[in-house]
């Protein structure tokens, strides 16, 4: 997989942190995983914070904060700044929502604040659609990494646009890029990577489902086929049939 | 002075917010501050200056996707 910020990840797999049954059910699905990205938000401090930080250090992974919720540059910015000094990593999965429902990117401020982002020493993660002329804009504002969504955040439809998906992976093939958000199986993980996508970032994926750590085990099989799948070159499909068993040869009978 | 922390109202002495915090058993914890929707580093808590009726956001590690 391509270097993110100069990075290189052991696994195509990020996960996120919450959602977990409990802080136990968290650790071991992120140990059978095997994942390489930790996501964490922050939060008004209600005593908790320390404890869980604690977890997160034990993982022995990268650290990528968000700025999940927010709704404008401006509150996105700000939660940056934040989590910067919080969690001392310029990296940032920049979140600008723009519709409570779908909780799509707003592209426009996303564009901002990616740019205001940038200026400041931030590696940004932008979260974003397929939409090329928006990847396309994020790249010139300073994002070296993309996040396009498969499907809306906790939906678990899969890839949603996969030709929207594959254009943008074939319009920029040096950019990074991370299938972020409505994954709900590991086939979709796998065809993210087979699809020529970097990485794939899930949680609710792993940890709604009945066992965790089963299915985190389960999507870290999927993105490494997936990835193998992609370096072994894969057939063109075809509409017709086309005989596997030679035909020369065959009895009359 | 009263000012609200994390969306509940609290009287505070200050003057700076790096008194508040203080006051409100945060000194030593690990949090990011807000005054006013603004960022304020760790750095500059001892310089900034609160004035009554500031909205203060007191931001710790969380769960996340």
């Amino acid at each position: 997989m391509r270097d993110v910020y100069g990075v290189s990840l052991a696994s195509p797999l990020m996960l996120g942190t919450a959602q977990y049954p409990s802080p136990a059910v968290m650790e071991e699905a992120f140990r059978k995983s095997g994942a390489s990205v930790a996501t964490v938000s922050l939060r008004r401090e209600g005593g908790q914070g320390q404890a869980f930080w604690d977890i997160i250090k034990g993982l022995g992974v990268h650290v990528l904060p968000n700025t999940a919720g927010c709704h404008s540059a401006r509150e996105a910015i700000t939660t940056a700044q934040m989590a910067r000094e919080l969690f001392g990593t310029n990296w940032i999965k920049l979140e600008v929502i723009g519709d409570a429902d779908t909780l799509q990117p707003d592209p426009f401020g996303l564009l901002d604040a990616t740019e205001a982002l940038a200026a400041e020493g931030f590696e940004v993660f932008p979260y974003t659609t397929e939409d090329q002329v928006l990847a396309k804009r994020l790249l010139d504002a300073g994002a070296k990494v993309l996040m396009p969504w498969g499907a809306p955040i906790g939906s678990g439809l899969g890839l949603n646009n996969r030709y929207g998906l594959r254009t943008l992976r074939t319009a920029f093939p040096d950019v990074p890029m991370v299938i972020d958000a409505g994954l709900g199986l590991p086939s979709h993980a796998a065809d993210a990577l087979e699809m020529g996508f970097d990485a794939v970032l899930l949680n609710t994926a792993v940890a709604q489902a009945g066992d965790p750590a089963a299915m985190a085990r389960a999507f870290a099989l999927a993105v490494e086929a997936g990835a193998l799948a992609r370096q072994a070159d894969p057939m063109a499909p075809r509409d017709m049939a086309q005989p596997s068993t030679p035909v020369i040869g065959k009895a009359w009978l | 002075m009263k000012i609200e922390v994390n969306g509940e109202p609290r009287e505070v002495a200050g003057p700076m917010l790096a008194d508040a915090l203080a006051e409100l058993g945060w000194a030593d914890a690990r949090v990011a501050t807000a005054l006013n929707g603004t960022f304020v580093p760790k750095g500059a808590r001892g310089d900034t200056a609160l004035n009554a009726g500031d909205r203060l956001e007191v931001l710790a590690p969380m769960q996340g996707g």
